[in-house]
């Protein structure tokens, strides 16, 4: 089982195949991207409410959520590490923290360029923006933690506690907007029955959430390589690893 | 009980209990984690009276009225079920209208009206072309529904 | 085209908007690049400074 899984082998395993998939989702998210984009600036209509202003959606939207799957993803690794000190598990909670964080900034600052002109404030202390700012905070402390601690092993049990204590916050940011009365609008895609949103200003919603999402996992990958090469930077396999790529032209 | 159970019961029981905690505190917390108040909960007395809060609902189709040599208007929020008259002197968001829902933020006089000191729009989470939102009868947009507080 | 960037008016927000998830999408993409390049290049130095003594 997980436990049984040779320590060091599974990080090795998980850096090569990392090398091999990372280019594929860059890739892959430089093209949705694209198609995002033109779908969602340019093919999809204006709003009959909100004009142009709704275009602010397609950046809005998509990291908003990538900043919740994101801390999903930490918690879950962090968990793995902490119950079966899967190795994998700390290394990829490390690399999700940065990433989190700055799409749940994205997330904070479009929404204040989205509010300003719609409903007249960059800001209101309502439940879903403040539970959102809680997310940034729970990052930031996770990253200040992994500073703070130099054994990287008691760093990482350290900030497996804390992303699990603040998975409490993933469903509050969520159902905030059904819980109490805020200033922010109810979901338009994820309640129950059909998206109250036009067909044709969907799909490039749908294209930058999964362009995102891919985006996010190549991302995570390469961080997480960067973690492992620190992390095993002592064992036999990565000083063969660096040997053989240690050749000027395969660095540059 | 192996180790690793020990740990995945150690770590349920955190995650429960932080949920629960933080249930309990949300729970007796939440008057003040409602943004706004509607106008039936100022009917009924619920609303602060000493101090500013603010009150959400729907901006009454014909009820907004202006002064033209000043900033001054009044409109009326209903939730449907009670109304709020409430007065205002300032700029309004792009988004005022009537029919659409917004939050005042103000404090209530002994009458029983709202002085406003700052306005928000609230949107609501539908997103259509113009067309199609002209092809919907008002009544049957669900605009009113969804952003009724 | 003026249209387009006119963003019926809401240029100043709109714009902002994509612009800076294109810079934090930059970011986030050569940061991470450059950091294991550079690790990279500091392993392989250590290691010949090991293998020469």
């Amino acid at each position: 089982m997980f436990a049984s899984w040779h320590k060091y082998a599974s990080l090795m395993h998980f850096h090569a195949l990392s090398q091999r998939v990372s280019p594929w989702c860059f890739g892959l998210s430089a093209v949705l991207f694209a198609a995002g984009l033109i779908g969602g600036l340019g093919l999809a209509p204006t709003d009959y409410q909100q004009g142009e202003s709704f275009r602010i959606i397609y950046v809005h939207v998509p990291s908003a959520w990538l900043s919740m799957f994101a801390y999903i993803v930490m918690a879950t690794a962090g968990a793995l590490s902490l119950i079966w000190k899967v190795k994998l598990g700390e290394v990829i909670a490390r690399a999700c923290a940065p990433l989190g964080a700055s799409f749940t900034a994205l997330a904070l600052v479009t929404g204040a360029l989205w509010g300003k002109p719609m409903w007249g404030t960059w800001w209101a202390w309502d439940a879903r923006l403040t539970s959102e700012l809680l997310l940034l905070f729970l990052y930031l402390g996770y990253i200040a933690l992994q500073a703070a601690i130099d054994d990287r092993r008691a760093a990482a049990r350290a900030g497996a506690v804390l992303a699990l204590v603040g998975v409490v916050n993933i469903p509050i940011i969520h159902y905030s907007v059904e819980w109490w009365s805020t200033l922010h609008q109810p979901a338009t895609i994820t309640k129950l029955g059909a998206p109250s949103i036009a067909t044709s200003m969907l799909i490039p919603l749908l294209l930058m959430a999964f362009a995102s999402q891919v985006f996010f996992f190549a991302v995570l990958l390469v961080r997480t390589r960067c973690e492992i090469l620190e992390f095993e930077r002592h064992t036999q396999w990565v000083k063969a690893l660096v040997g053989r790529s240690s050749m000027p032209t395969v660095i540059a | 009980m192996t180790p690793r159970h020990r740990r995945m019961a150690t770590i349920t029981v955190l995650v429960v209990g932080m949920g629960l905690a933080t249930a309990l505190i949300l729970r007796a917390f939440n008057e003040n984690l409602m943004y706004f108040y509607s106008p039936s909960e100022i009917a009924a007395g619920k609303a602060p009276s000493a101090r500013d809060f603010r009150i959400g609902g729907m901006v009454v189709v014909g009820s907004v009225e202006r002064n033209p040599e000043s900033l001054e208007m009044s409109f009326t929020l209903t939730d449907y079920a009670h109304q709020t008259r409430v007065s205002y002197a300032g700029i309004l968001p792009d988004l005022f209208r009537e029919g659409q829902g917004i939050v005042a933020h103000g404090r209530l006089t002994p009458e029983g009206s709202f002085i406003a000191h700052e306005v928000l729009a609230k949107h609501d989470e539908n997103y259509m072309p113009p067309e199609v939102a002209a092809s919907l009868k008002p009544q049957s947009l669900p605009t009113t529904a969804a952003n009724a507080p | 085209m003026n249209d387009f960037f006119a963003m019926g008016g809401y240029a100043a927000f709109v714009w902002p908007a994509y612009g800076l998830t294109a810079v934090v999408l930059a970011l986030n993409a050569i940061l991470p690049c450059r950091r294991e390049r550079a690790l990279l290049r500091q392993l392989a130095a250590e290691a010949k400074r090991q293998g020469s003594q």
